[in-house]
């Protein structure tokens, strides 16, 4: 993250240098909104990844579905993988599961409580 | 000359038309939200608008961060609906308006506001489902023609939401310059708090929430001053899209009218909201209209 950039805990404020190093990985994640795209990466989703020259740890990253990874270690931006959640069927409900380390369940029960509070 | 009736500030969560396009809507999880809708519902559909600015954000769907336009505006004859991932929503293509379109653009460019042109544009959920906020039903087509506008809020620096405010009252003034008789809907879009990723997911922050609900009618400058880093603190990484319902109260000016409101907690992750306002322009016409 670039010094100009607000720190706020608990948060990714998304910025340049983010985008930057996530920049192959966000590109492959846009392509996957075409149909076709899609099959072709559930072909063969490692050599998709070469195609984007994904670097070791973002390729990993994806053929794991270690979403925590793909956004701390591989700069992605949560719009981006998305799509490649979409693939697997899964939501964005069950992705802020992963985030939290609660289950899906847990989480969507939290949202409807009212949802989770801070400071 | 061309007159604004009325603005709709609504969430533009994804799943909320994946509600409407699988027939959810009365779904215990869903109907209080849908409910809430009700009222503002039955009162546009009094109130036809020619032509809707809807100001969202594109997520990328149309817009891959390899360039980044802060605020852009739709110059093209429409807008086909984009494939999120899923195939896109099965709800009709939109029928821009080329003539306002260049006529905003070229006077918002003239006020000091450099907009970017998108001569292409597919629209995501940050578009279509607001209009579906509006018309739930629209059958072929949807019931006016749209001129989208964007705004960048996912990657930083989003602009100030001074600058949006001020966007919006240039936007007003834009309009309203417009030579053809037609009635103009404006759309703020996005919120309220969220957090999408990151150990704060699925933060909700109520109380910013109904502030924001409360200021953006009666204090917008209030909301106005609040730095980015406070709004991403506060209502999440996502929840910094409010910003864009400040380019909507801009243009509607100083004599408005809450029509009616509504704030649910959860649509998925998210704080979903709306509140509509009529314009001094509506008001005045339905004063005319009572008194026949």
């Amino acid at each position: 993250m670039s010094t100009l950039t607000p720190v706020v805990e608990g948060a990714y404020v998304y910025d340049t240098k983010l985008s930057n190093q996530g920049r192959n990985l966000n590109r492959m994640c846009f392509s996957l909104k075409d149909a076709e795209s899609r099959e072709k990466f559930q072909v063969d989703e490692a050599a998709y990844c070469d195609a984007y020259n994904l670097t070791d740890e973002q390729k990993q990253a994806v053929l794991d579905r270690d979403w925590i990874s793909m956004i701390e270690k591989g700069g992605a931006s949560i719009f981006y993988i998305i799509k490649l959640a979409a693939i697997d069927r899964k939501s964005m409900q069950d992705l802020g599961g992963v985030f939290t380390g609660m289950t899906t369940e847990e989480f969507v029960a939290e949202l409807r409580a009212g949802g989770r509070k801070f400071g | 000359m061309a007159e604004i009736i009325w603005g709709l500030a609504t969430s533009h969560v994804p799943s909320i038309g994946a509600a409407m396009d699988h027939d959810k809507t009365e779904d215990e999880y869903w109907k209080p939200l849908f409910d809430g809708y009700g009222p503002a519902r039955a009162w546009m559909a009094e109130h036809k608008p020619d032509v809707a600015i809807v100001v969202y954000n594109d997520h990328a769907n149309a817009l891959g961060l390899e360039m980044i336009p802060t605020f852009s505006i739709g110059t093209a004859e429409r807008y086909n609906v984009a494939d999120e991932g899923y195939g896109p929503r099965a709800v009709p293509n939109i029928e821009g308006d080329l003539d306002l379109s260049e006529h905003l653009l070229v006077n918002l460019v003239d006020e000091g506001f450099d907009m970017t042109a998108l001569q292409e544009l597919d629209v995501d959920h940050g578009c279509t489902v607001p209009l579906s906020v509006y018309t739930p039903d629209p059958g072929d087509a949807w019931p006016c023609r749209v001129v989208p506008m964007l705004v960048n809020v996912l990657q930083y620096p989003q602009p100030t939401a001074a600058r949006c405010l001020a966007l919006g009252e240039a936007l007003g003034r834009a309009i309203r310059s417009y030579p053809k008789d037609i009635k103009v809907a404006v759309f703020g879009t996005g919120g309220m708090s969220h957090q999408l990723s990151g150990e704060r997911a699925g933060l909700i922050n109520e109380e910013f929430d109904r502030n924001f609900l409360e200021k953006i009618e009666t204090d917008p400058e209030s909301l106005a001053e609040i730095s980015r880093g406070e709004y991403i603190e506060q209502a999440g990484s996502e929840g910094i899209e409010m910003i864009m319902w400040l380019i909507m109260r801009g243009a509607l000016g100083d004599d408005i009218t809450r029509i009616h409101d509504t704030y649910h907690v959860p649509a998925s992750n998210t704080a979903a909201a709306l509140a509509l306002f009529a314009t001094e322009a509506v008001n005045a016409a339905d004063n005319e209209l009572a008194a026949v």
